[in-house]
């Protein structure tokens, strides 16, 4: 994945996007506000790195791990922080992938050498022993894995389960983010398994695991086996069977469609939304068992939202992206580009007036999302107007706050479901006077 | 690598193709399998080398070219008063970005078929080598255990 800032996929996309879904809001604001800061700055810094490609590479990569290893230890702190608290999950979703595992991923991806600069570059200019060093191994799972993308995805699968009009039970709550979770893992290592030669050609990928030679194919792949097959199992035996072949659609919709994909057509961006929209609707099927139009609907705000996130993100990687060989709008039909963003702004808007009419949340979402989802749009509208480097990144940095922010909303404007049950039962009993008046 | 090692050593990534040569480690007891592995190893090794050393080349000289030919287009030398190299900026490089990939879209997807054949050949072949040595490994300690 690109890297994906959004995972992308090839790292592709490598659009982050920052989500912490909070069950007890008003408490967890403060750690919200700590938490989306710095998300912030992690991916300033990456997308400085990407941005900047065009300066001096090598001093980029000297600045950028320096300033990571922080993030990096900030973020364990925060991290322990906010799971004393309650439940927080972080969605990341990577426009190209998945949307999560898309390339938009890619961007998202911020897997590069944690080693200070200093010594990332000396080790980077050495010969390695290709012997696979347990003590690495979790860190090199983890980045093969792209933890941190499958953390946000979990994250939006979550912000599926809890916006399902049923009862929240916890057990089937924990299999689902897990089985997701594994699902994702395997999707992202089989979509790094596929791309090793492009990922090497790129800046963002060229520290993953399989390009550096720390982990050998065989082993990327039975990793792949064994957190998929589990994770599967996981959904359809322990969840139901509806999420597993979800699930397991996606990993296939992923690694064999957008991740070829990407290197074909430029549909794949499209294929990648789906890809991304997919895990909220996996969250909803999960809590209730079936794929109504509410899922449909979450499904269609991520899937919308990717297009900024990506679009906006691709559009500072055209010459990584024309050298690797990828099609992508930015690159093939850059108006296209920024045309699609900005309807998909648009659209979110739309998806945000639908979600009351659903009976998914009140009529109070649409009027407080109206603000960012207006203001998202307007700079979707500077980028479709201005096409240059300062409005893409206000776009994508934008639709890192933007996805938490509205799922966090929704979820406060959710319908309480005991509301709606008392509402149903009123509404059958009048039915059922009116049957007994009219029977003789 | 040193002498006395008795595992393939990865290098820094290459200047010209950006993949990172291996060094491969020949057993002195190599079965017929593990040798089809390395050779197949190697020779995907030496293509993609060829291929992308290749490309980058193609990329950074047509990428000169466009930009010498947009300069003498505006009027402007290679490099101004300072002597820094002159640039265009993103929006004038975005004709030769989407016009190399354009180029070069069915030599990527020639490329794309190979590559895919090469990475799940050695990969298998990875995995049968596996295979042969777990099955030696449990017979070995059979043996010892029996013993």
């Amino acid at each position: 994945g690109l890297f994906v800032w959004r995972l992308s996929t090839t790292g592709a996309r490598q659009i982050p996007c920052r989500f912490v879904h909070l069950y007890h809001v008003a408490s967890n604001r403060l750690i919200t506000f700590q938490y989306f800061n710095f998300l912030k700055r992690m991916y300033v810094t990456q997308c400085n790195k990407d941005l900047s490609q065009r300066a001096k590479p090598k001093s980029d990569s000297i600045v950028s791990p320096f300033h990571e290893l922080q993030q990096l230890d900030q973020e364990k702190k925060v991290v322990h922080k906010i799971s004393s608290v309650s439940p927080v999950h972080q969605s990341w979703s990577e426009m190209s992938s998945r949307n999560e595992l898309r390339e938009m991923k890619s961007a998202a991806e911020t897997e590069d050498s944690v080693l200070p600069g200093g010594a990332e570059f000396k080790e980077d200019r050495q010969w390695k022993e290709m012997k696979l060093q347990l003590d690495d191994l979790p860190g090199i799972l983890a980045r093969l894995s792209k933890i941190k993308l499958t953390a946000l995805v979990v994250s939006t699968a979550s912000a599926g389960f809890a916006m399902a009009p049923v009862p929240f039970e916890l057990t089937c709550f924990l299999l689902a983010s897990l089985g997701t979770g594994l699902a994702s893992c395997a999707a992202n290592s089989i979509n790094q398994f596929f791309e090793v030669p492009f990922d090497s050609n790129m800046n963002r990928t060229k520290n993953r695991p399989l390009v550096r030679g720390q982990i050998s194919p065989l082993l990327a792949v039975c990793f792949a086996a064994s957190c998929g097959i589990p994770g599967i199992a996981l959904l359809t035996l322990g969840v139901n069977p509806l999420t597993g072949a979800l699930g397991a659609f996606n990993i296939f919709l992923y690694t064999c469609c957008y991740t070829p994909m990407k290197r074909m057509s430029i549909a794949n961006t499209w294929v990648g939304a789906v890809v991304g929209a997919i895990p909220p609707v996996m969250g909803w099927t999960a809590a209730t068992g079936s794929l109504d139009a509410g899922a449909l609907l979450l499904g269609g705000i991520l899937y919308s939202w990717q297009f900024p996130h990506f679009n906006a993100l691709s559009w500072g990687l055209r010459e990584d992206y024309s050298r690797g060989g990828y099609c992508m709008m930015s690159v093939t039909h850059p108006g296209l580009c920024r045309r699609v963003a900005l309807r998909h702004c648009l659209a979110l808007i739309g998806l945000s007036a639908v979600a009351p009419v659903l009976n998914i949340t009140t009529w109070t979402f649409p009027v407080i999302s109206l603000p960012i989802n207006l203001y998202i749009s307007y700079l979707g509208f500077r980028f479709y107007r201005d096409a240059d480097r300062s409005s893409s990144r206000k776009l994508f940095f934008c639709s890192l706050w933007h996805l938490p922010m509205l799922l966090l909303v929704m979820f406060t404007c959710k319908k309480s479901v005991l509301e709606k049950e008392d509402k149903g039962e009123l509404r059958g009993g009048s039915h059922e006077m009116a049957m007994e008046i009219r029977l003789p | 690598p040193p002498a006395h090692s008795h595992s393939d050593w990865i290098g820094p990534p290459d200047k010209l193709s950006n993949l990172r040569p291996v060094i491969f480690y020949v057993p002195p007891e190599e079965s017929a399998l593990e040798r089809r592995l390395r050779e197949a190893r190697q020779e995907a090794q030496a293509s993609n080398q060829r291929f992308w050393a290749r490309h980058n080349r193609a990329f950074r000289q047509e990428k000169e070219e466009f930009i010498y030919s947009r300069l003498k287009a505006k009027g402007l030398e290679m490099r101004d008063e300072s002597g820094q190299k002159a640039t265009l900026n993103a929006e004038e490089m975005a004709d030769f970005y989407r016009d190399f990939l354009r180029k070069n879209l069915k030599k990527h997807l020639q490329y794309n078929r190979d590559w895919y054949k090469q990475n799940f050949r050695i990969t298998f072949l990875m995995g049968q080598v596996a295979l042969v040595r777990a099955l030696r490994w449990l017979r070995r300690r059979k043996k010892n255990v029996g013993q």
